[in-house]
């Protein structure tokens, strides 16, 4: 007779090849996998457990393009008909001119470089990632724009999450602090436009570094509140 | 069969101490450390007493030349080599035919527990650079870039544990240190996979019974699994939580 047993607790930390849980019962999830009858960690990272689904969450790692993800992606290439946007991945994305301008555009005519161009920064959503992981993104979505001015920096994108916060509280206890215009993109890619900008990363910094702590939140708070100062 | 080599010690191992007053079945001291790179993105290094190594690992990221792109998975490249002022003798930089076999041997065996079918079309370099030199280098590598790996966040099975064994004045020992490994009759590297009894590697130098050949996969086996506890401590220490001064 099999015995089901949990390892781990949620959020305990694990490394690879730990077991998590043994018996049939719980299944493998992002992060993990199956062994025997164990289920086992893939990475160095938190334990997540949803109704079975148990799932590791890294703390360290590349992003990979998910179908449905927002983004922001940063233009590298253009042809005739589509931009090569580089999206903080060992994966470039394509955006067709059908999914970024909705109006009819003759090529024999127009450069596209009127619409993006080398350089811009975009927020955009994944429309749809193959197999092999070729990325299409696409501008047909009401949050993507052409973000114009600021900075952008990088984070873990694993810790975005824990940037945006539950329902935003994070992200918007930065931008009331601080000021300034912030959109996080799910690649760890952040955009910052204001007066603030520097202390701004600053705080997010300290989020990417203390994600995987309890008390943040008031961590953060107390830090923002003494720097405004 | 011949003399004792020029610059030999008279023994290696008298009763039960080694040159370094070690036993037959102790290693040297073995520090390790993990995330200590600002650029890499994931790192590690991993010392076995002197003999100390370390370990950067970049990607999973787009790997070039293109023409070896695997549209199915990620290709691992590791790259072995040791720095000019690892050993007494100054070591010419650049590839040689002993660092290019460490490197497959070493490749081959961290490839068999990443999940490379995670990553099609990438490629994942890990630069193993031995900053000083006094035998084991390779078992120092694998280790830190092991650790690096998962540092990295690159899905494994397990980590890859790595430990030498040999035969010295006909006793035999772990971890070989510098002057056994000049001197001894048998020097055998060896790396497993965690906690399972699967070799991913091995390499030996000399002449052993069959009984003394079990002798040394056993103790090869016991000393993969201290490493082990070792690496997943240092693991965990990475991200140890500190509250005082919250």
């Amino acid at each position: 007779m099999e015995q089901t047993e949990l390892v781990k607790k949620e959020k305990e930390l694990v490394v690879p090849g730990d077991v998590i849980a043994r018996g049939l019962e719980y299944l493998p999830g992002a992060g993990c996998y199956r062994y025997e009858n164990e289920v086992r960690s893939k990475l160095l990272g938190l334990v997540r457990l949803k109704d079975r689904f148990l799932s590791v969450v890294p703390l360290a790692g590349v992003y990979i393009p998910k179908a449905g993800d927002g983004i922001i992606a940063v233009v590298e290439d253009l042809q005739s008909t589509f931009w090569i946007l580089d999206i903080n991945s060992p994966y470039d994305a394509i955006l067709q001119l059908g999914e970024a301008v909705g109006e009819f555009v003759d090529i024999t005519k127009t450069d596209i470089s009127v619409y993006y161009d080398i350089g811009d920064v975009i927020y955009t959503k994944i429309l749809n990632v193959s197999r092999s992981k070729s990325v299409q993104l696409t501008m047909n979505d009401y949050r993507a724009k052409k973000l114009v001015g600021g900075r952008i920096m990088k984070i873990t994108p694993s810790k975005v999450p824990r940037l945006i916060g539950k329902e935003g509280s994070m992200i918007e206890l930065i931008k009331n602090k601080t000021g300034c215009l912030i959109v996080v993109g799910q690649n760890g890619v952040v955009w910052l436009k204001g007066e603030c900008e520097g202390f701004a990363a600053k705080a997010i910094l300290m989020i990417e570094a203390e994600a995987h702590t309890e008390g943040l939140t008031d961590r953060v708070t107390a830090m923002l509140e003494k720097g405004v100062e | 069969m011949g003399g004792k080599k020029v610059g030999a010690p008279e023994n290696l191992i008298i009763g039960n101490k080694r040159l370094d007053d070690r036993t037959p079945e102790d290693f040297r001291p073995m520090e390790m450390s993990v995330g200590i790179l600002k650029h890499a993105i994931g790192s590690a290094t991993f010392n076995f007493g002197n003999t100390r190594a370390l370990a950067g690992v970049f990607g999973p990221r787009a790997f070039h030349p293109k023409f070896l792109q695997d549209p199915q998975k990620a290709v691992l490249r590791l790259k072995y080599a040791m720095a000019p002022f690892s050993t007494l003798d100054r070591s010419r930089p650049g590839h040689s035919r002993r660092s290019m076999e460490i490197s497959k041997v070493a490749t081959d065996a961290l490839a068999s527990v990443v999940f490379v079918e995670d990553y099609p079309r990438t490629g994942i370099d890990v630069f193993v650079e031995i900053l000083q030199a006094d035998a084991s280098t390779r078992c120092a590598g694998i280790n830190a870039a092991s650790l690096a790996l998962a540092d990295a966040g690159v899905p494994m099975r397990n980590l890859i544990t790595s430990c030498s064994v040999g035969k010295i004045d006909g006793i035999l020992v772990l971890d070989i240190g510098g002057l056994e490994d000049n001197f001894g009759e048998v020097d055998m590297a060896v790396s497993m996979i965690a906690d399972q009894d699967k070799f991913v590697h091995l390499q030996m130098d000399g002449i052993v019974t069959k009984e003394e050949w079990g002798q040394l996969l056993t103790m090869a086996r016991e000393g993969c699994g201290e490493i082990y506890k070792k690496m997943a401590a240092a693991l965990r220490e990475r991200y140890a939580t500190t509250m005082e001064g919250v």
